[in-house]
C-alpha cells in the first residue's frame, strides 16, 4: 500500500476574508516554524504512523507554501527524502499564489522535484479579488500559467471560486473559459462558503458585505458542470474536475481511504481507523517541537463513524458509493439498510443505483450533504 | 399511637422547604452525614434541576424528645407549584399538623396562603416558622406581623430558623411533638387507610403510600380499594425510612407502604381508601376526588410505530402521577396518540420531560388548550378538549370558556404593570386590598385560557419576581372562541390547530406563521404556511426552497468536522415528523408557546 504526506505551511501575506484554514499573517516565526517542521518530520518517521508505507504523493498546502524560500523548501524536501521512502514517480504538489510565482522560484521548485502546481487564481476579475481580499492581481493571475510552462511545468491545477456576490453568470463563464483556453487539465471550483468566525462572516453580519445567494450558487454550479462536461472533463469529485488521467492523486487519497500523514500545525493524519491532528496554533506547535514532542490530538473511529465517512466521501465521487464494498467491510445489514434508504432518492432522481453503486445525479450533487446524512448509520 | 406525629411542610417555592427537611433528617440521624445529598427527598433528576418538589414523598423520623420518650415523626413532603394543588390536598389529609414555612426576606406568598387555607380546612395544627433568618434582607418583624394577621396566632408561637445553617431545628422538632396532636384513630375498628401517593417500581410493581386512620394492616391481609372495589393480598408492608423497611404490621395512625403486585396503573387512585376485604369499613375517607385537568394537549410518538410503547409508558407515568389523565386521540397528521389532561403548563412540561428522560420516548406535544363547552344549534352540549371536537360554525349556537379567580400578591410598585398585564388578558379587577403597607393583594376574574400559556412568566418579568400568584376555577362564561387552522402547502395540519378568542385571532395567526417559518427548516421545495379561520386565510409565510446543500471543500481536516455535523443533522431528523411531504420538527408543534409580542 502507498500513502501520502501533507505539509501545512501556516503563513499568508494577507488574509482572504472567507478562509477558515489555519494560518498567520505574521511571518516573524517562519524560521522557527521550518526548524520545528524538520523536527516533526524526524519524530513522525520514528513514530511510524504510516507503518512503513511508501510515499506516492506529497502535497504542500496552507496557508501559502509559495512564500517559503527555495532553500526552506529544499530543507523540507531533503528531510522527507531522508526519513521516508518516496517513490520515484511520486506526485509532488505545491500550492502557489500568483504573486509568488517568479521565474527564480519556478526554477527552484522544479529542481526540488515539485512536479505539479496548484494555483489559487479564484477569479480573473480585479473587483472579485479585492472583494475577497486576495493578495494578487488579475493581471498576475493571467500570466502565471505561461510563466510556469516556460519553466518546464506541465501539470497544473487552478482553484476558482463561484457564487461570490458580484460574480455574474457571464463573468463566471468567462473565468471557466479562460481555464479552458489555457489548456489546463485539472480544475477545483468551490462555492464561496461563509464559514463561522471568518472576517467575511463578520462583515456580512455587520451588513458591510452582501450575503451569498444560494440560488446564484446552485445556478453557477450547474453552469460549471455543463461547461466542463462539454470540454471533456470528468467531474470526479464534487469540487474537482480533470481530463482523463489527470486527477489529483493526493486529494483522491482523502476520499478513497488511502492513509496519509499530516505535518505542520492543524494538519490531519489518517490511517484507516484513527485520525489525529496537530494543534492549530503556530506558537504552541513551535514550542512543543522545541521540546521534541508532537502536539496532537487523536480520535479512534468506530465502525459506524468509518462507515459514515465512507458514505460521505464516496458519494462525492464520480464512482459513487460501492455497496458491495460496504457489504464486505461493514456487513450485509449495513449495505441493505443503505440500499433500502436510497430508494427514496433514486425515485426523486437524486441518485442512480447501477451495478450496486449509488451515484449522485446532477441535481443530486446539489444536495450531497443531506443525502449523505440521510444514508448515515 | 400517642407517640406518632404526622406532619407536612407548607411553603412557597424557594422558601427553603427541601433544605429544612434535609436538616430535620440529619439532626435526628435519620440519615448519616455521609449519605447526605442536598435535597434527599427530591429523588427525581428533574426535581433537582427545577428546584421544586413535584411528587409527594414520605419519610419516618425517629426522635427522642426531652421528655425522654421516643417519637415517630412522619414527614410528608408536598409539591409547591400552583399546578399541583391536588397532590398537596392529599398530603394534607394524611397529617395532623403542618409547618408553615415563610422566607424571612420574601414574606407570605399567594401560593402559601391557598395551601394554608387548605390545611386549616383540614383542621391541621399550624406551626409557623420563619426561615432564612440569617440571610441578608431578612425582615423578621414584618414577616411575623404578616403571619399573625394571617393565622391569628400570637408572635411567641412563631419559630425562627435557618435550614442552611441549622438554626432553630431542635425547637422545630420539639414543637412538632408538643403542639401537633397525636393521631386520633381507633385501632379496633375496620381498616381505613388513605392512599396519598404511589410510585411504580419495575421490579415490585406499584408501591402504595398510605396513612392509617383506623384499624391496622398486617402482612398477608386481603385488602380492598374502596373506589375501584378491587381486592389484593398485602404481599409486603412496611414503613418509610430513607429506604423502605419491611414490617409484619403497620398500626393505626402510622404512615407506611403496601406492595400487592399490582401492575396496572389504573387500579391505584391517590385519595382512595384501603380497607380489609373480610371486615371492610363502612365509609370511604372524605375528600377523594377525581383529578380535574386544566390544560389539554396531544402527545404523539415521533415515530408512529412507537405508539404501543408510548401507551405503556403513559400507563406507568399515570401510576405515580394520578393527576395525569389521557385518552386515545387520532390525528390525521400525527396518527395515534393521546389527548392528555394536565394540571397546568409546568405539569405538561414535566410529563414530556419525564417521558423523554425516564422512559426514553421521543414525543411531539401539540398546542395546549383549556376545556370549552360548545352548545350546538340542535341543543347538544359538547365538551371541547381538542380543536377537532369544535362543532362547525354553522352548527354552533354558542360556546363557553372556563374562568378563574386569580389572586396576586405583590409590592405596590408593580400594581400598574400587573393591571396592564391582566386587563390585556381580558381580566376584570374584582378587588384590591393592602395586606400590609408593602404588600397588596389583587383579585381578578380571568379566562383560564389567557393564563395557561405565558401568564406566569410574564407576571414574573413584569414584577421582577415580586409577585405570587394562585387561582381557582369559578365556572364557565360565554366566550367568542374560534378555531384557527394551519395549512402546510395547502394541507390542513390538525395537530397545529388552536382554539382562540376572536379578538386575538388575526394577530395570533400572523405570529404563529412567522414562528413556524423560523422553526421549520428549508426543504428541497417551497413551503407555504397559512393560518386560516374556516375558509378564510388570515396570514401567510413562505419558506423558500433549499437551493443546495453541499460542502465545497472536503479534505483532510474537513472530513471529521463535516461527518460530525452531518451526524448531528441526522440525529435532529429523527425528531422530525413528516407531514405530507414536509418535515416538521418536534418543537414546531409547540410554536404557539413561543410567540413573541
Amino acid at each position: 500500500m502507498m500513502a501520502g504526506i501533507y505539509i501545512h505551511i501556516p503563513f499568508c501575506r494577507q488574509a482572504c476574508n472567507y478562509c477558515n484554514f489555519h494560518f498567520s499573517t505574521s511571518l516573524h516565526y517562519k524560521n522557527d516554524f521550518v526548524a520545528a517542521l524538520l523536527n516533526e518530520i524526524q519524530l513522525q518517521a520514528a513514530a511510524n504512523y504510516l507503518q512503513d508505507q511508501s510515499i506516492a504523493t506529497i502535497y504542500f498546502g496552507g496557508g501559502t507554501p509559495s512564500l517559503l524560500t527555495v532553500e526552506e523548501l529544499q530543507q523540507i524536501m531533503q528531510a522527507l527524502q531522508q526519513h521516508f521512502t518516496v517513490t520515484a514517480d511520486a506526485e509532488i504538489t505545491l500550492e502557489a499564489n500568483p504573486d509568488d510565482v517568479t521565474d527564480e522560484k519556478l526554477v527552484g521548485w522544479k529542481t526540488l522535484g515539485i512536479n505539479r502546481l496548484s494555483i489559487g487564481i479564484q477569479s480573473l476579475f480585479e473587483e472579485d479579488l479585492q472583494w475577497m481580499n486576495r493578495a494578487h492581481t488579475a493581471e498576475e493571475a493571467k500570466q502565471v500559467i505561461t510563466k510556469a510552462r516556460a519553466a518546464g511545468f506541465n501539470s497544473f491545477t487552478v482553484d476558482l471560486i463561484y457564487g461570490t456576490p458580484g460574480l455574474t453568470d457571464e463573468k463566471w463563464l468567462s473565468n471557466i473559459n479562460w481555464v479552458l483556453q489555457q489548456n489546463i487539465n485539472h480544475l477545483s471550483c468551490y462555492a464561496l462558503t461563509v464559514e463561522e468566525k471568518t472576517p467575511l462572516d463578520k462583515l456580512i453580519r455587520q451588513h458591510k458585505k452582501t450575503d451569498v445567494d444560494a440560488e446564484q450558487q446552485s445556478r453557477q454550479f450547474i453552469l460549471l458542470m455543463n461547461e466542463l462536461q462539454k470540454a471533456g472533463f470528468e467531474h470526479y469529485e464534487i469540487s474537482n474536475f480533470a481530463k482523463p488521467g489527470y486527477r489529483s492523486k493526493h486529494n483522491s487519497s482523502y476520499w478513497k481511504g488511502v492513509h496519509y500523514l499530516g505535518l505542520g500545525p492543524s494538519a490531519h493524519s489518517f490511517n484507516g481507523i484513527s485520525r489525529q491532528w496537530n494543534v492549530a496554533n503556530n506558537q504552541q506547535y513551535i514550542q512543543a517541537l522545541q521540546q521534541h514532542t508532537i502536539p496532537f490530538e487523536k480520535e479512534e473511529l468506530t465502525k459506524e463513524q468509518q462507515l459514515n465517512e465512507y458514505i460521505m466521501t464516496s458519494l462525492r465521487l464520480m464512482e459513487g458509493c460501492d455497496l458491495h464494498y460496504v457489504e464486505q467491510r461493514f456487513g450485509i445489514a449495513a449495505a441493505n439498510r443503505i440500499r433500502t434508504e436510497a430508494v427514496a432518492f433514486v425515485s426523486k432522481g437524486l441518485l442512480t443505483a447501477a451495478n450496486d453503486h449509488l451515484i449522485l445525479t446532477q441535481p443530486g450533487k446539489l444536495f450531497a450533504d443531506s443525502i449523505a446524512a440521510d444514508l448515515f448509520a | 399511637m400517642k407517640n406518632i406525629r404526622n406532619f407536612c411542610i407548607i411553603a412557597h417555592i424557594d422558601h427553603g422547604k427541601s433544605t429544612l427537611a434535609d436538616r430535620l433528617l440529619q439532626t435526628t440521624n435519620t440519615i448519616s452525614d455521609r449519605d447526605m445529598m442536598d435535597q434527599v427527598l427530591d429523588d427525581m433528576d428533574l426535581e433537582r434541576e427545577k428546584g421544586i418538589t413535584i411528587k409527594s414523598h414520605a419519610i419516618q423520623i425517629n426522635y427522642k424528645h426531652k421528655d425522654g420518650q421516643e417519637y415517630i415523626l412522619n414527614l410528608i413532603d408536598t409539591p409547591g407549584h400552583v399546578d399541583f394543588s391536588y397532590e398537596v390536598s392529599r398530603a394534607l389529609a394524611a397529617c395532623e399538623g403542618a409547618l408553615l414555612l415563610v422566607d424571612a426576606a420574601q414574606g407570605i406568598q399567594a401560593q402559601t396562603i391557598s395551601n394554608l387555607y387548605l390545611a386549616i380546612d383540614n383542621d391541621l395544627e399550624i406551626i409557623p416558622v420563619i426561615n432564612k433568618i440569617d440571610m441578608e434582607g431578612a425582615m423578621i418583624e414584618e414577616v411575623k406581623d404578616q403571619i399573625v394577621d394571617l393565622i391569628g396566632c400570637i408572635p411567641e408561637e412563631i419559630l425562627l430558623a435557618s435550614g442552611r445553617s441549622g438554626i432553630g431545628i431542635e425547637a422545630i422538632l420539639e414543637a412538632i411533638v408538643e403542639r401537633i396532636p397525636a393521631p386520633q384513630g381507633k385501632p379496633e375498628e375496620p381498616l381505613q387507610a388513605l392512599i396519598f401517593d404511589s410510585v411504580f417500581n419495575s421490579f415490585r410493581g406499584i408501591i402504595v403510600y398510605f396513612r392509617i386512620l383506623n384499624g391496622s394492616i398486617k402482612k398477608g391481609d386481603k385488602v380492598k380499594f374502596v373506589s375501584t372495589d378491587q381486592e389484593y393480598e398485602a404481599a409486603e408492608i412496611g414503613i418509610l425510612k430513607l429506604k423502605m423497611t419491611e414490617k409484619k404490621e403497620v398500626n393505626c395512625g402510622d404512615v407506611g407502604y403496601l406492595i400487592t403486585g399490582i401492575k396496572n396503573a389504573k387500579e391505584v387512585k391517590v385519595g382512595d381508601t384501603i380497607t380489609l376485604a373480610a371486615n371492610p369499613t363502612q365509609e370511604a375517607i372524605r375528600g377523594f376526588q377525581e383529578v380535574k385537568p386544566m390544560v389539554f394537549a396531544g402527545i404523539f410518538p415521533v415515530v408512529t410505530e412507537d405508539f404501543e410503547e408510548l401507551r405503556d409508558c403513559m400507563d406507568k407515568l399515570q401510576l405515580n402521577d394520578a393527576s395525569l389523565t389521557f385518552e386515545l386521540e387520532t390525528s390525521q397528521a400525527l396518527g395515534f396518540g393521546f389527548r392528555c389532561g394536565f394540571l397546568g403548563l409546568l405539569h405538561m412540561e414535566i410529563i414530556q420531560e419525564r417521558l423523554e428522560r425516564e422512559f426514553n420516548q421521543t414525543v411531539i406535544t401539540t398546542v395546549p388548550n383549556v376545556s370549552f363547552i360548545a352548545y350546538t344549534t340542535r341543543g347538544e352540549k359538547i365538551q371541547v378538549n381538542n380543536p377537532a371536537q369544535m362543532p362547525e360554525p354553522t352548527a354552533m349556537d354558542r360556546i363557553e370558556e372556563p374562568y378563574i379567580k386569580a389572586q396576586i400578591i405583590t409590592k405596590p410598585d408593580y400594581i400598574g404593570n400587573i393591571m396592564t398585564l391582566c386587563l390585556g388578558k381580558r381580566g376584570i379587577l374584582i378587588n384590591q386590598s393592602y395586606l400590609t403597607q408593602t404588600r397588596v393583594e389583587l383579585i381578578f376574574e380571568m379566562p383560564l385560557t389567557e393564563i395557561v400559556f405565558d401568564f406566569y412568566d410574564k407576571l414574573k418579568s413584569q414584577t421582577r419576581g415580586y409577585a405570587s400568584f394562585d387561582y381557582n376555577p369559578i365556572g364557565y362564561r360565554d366566550a367568542d372562541i374560534i378555531k384557527m387552522d394551519v395549512l402546510l402547502n395547502g394541507d390542513k395540519v390538525d395537530a397545529l390547530s388552536a382554539l382562540i378568542h376572536r379578538s386575538r385571532a388575526q394577530d395570533f395567526g400572523r405570529k404563529l406563521c412567522e414562528k413556524l417559518k423560523e422553526l421549520v427548516p428549508r426543504q428541497q421545495f417551497q413551503i407555504a404556511i397559512q393560518a386560516a379561520i374556516g375558509a378564510k386565510i388570515v396570514a401567510r409565510e413562505t419558506i423558500s426552497a433549499m437551493r443546495k446543500d453541499v460542502t465545497a471543500k472536503c479534505y483532510g481536516g474537513d472530513i471529521s468536522r463535516k461527518r460530525k455535523l452531518l451526524e448531528k443533522q441526522k440525529e435532529g431528523k429523527k425528531r422530525m415528523r413528516q407531514i405530507g411531504n414536509v418535515e416538521v420538527p418536534q418543537e414546531a408543534f409547540l410554536a404557539v408557546l413561543k410567540l413573541d409580542d
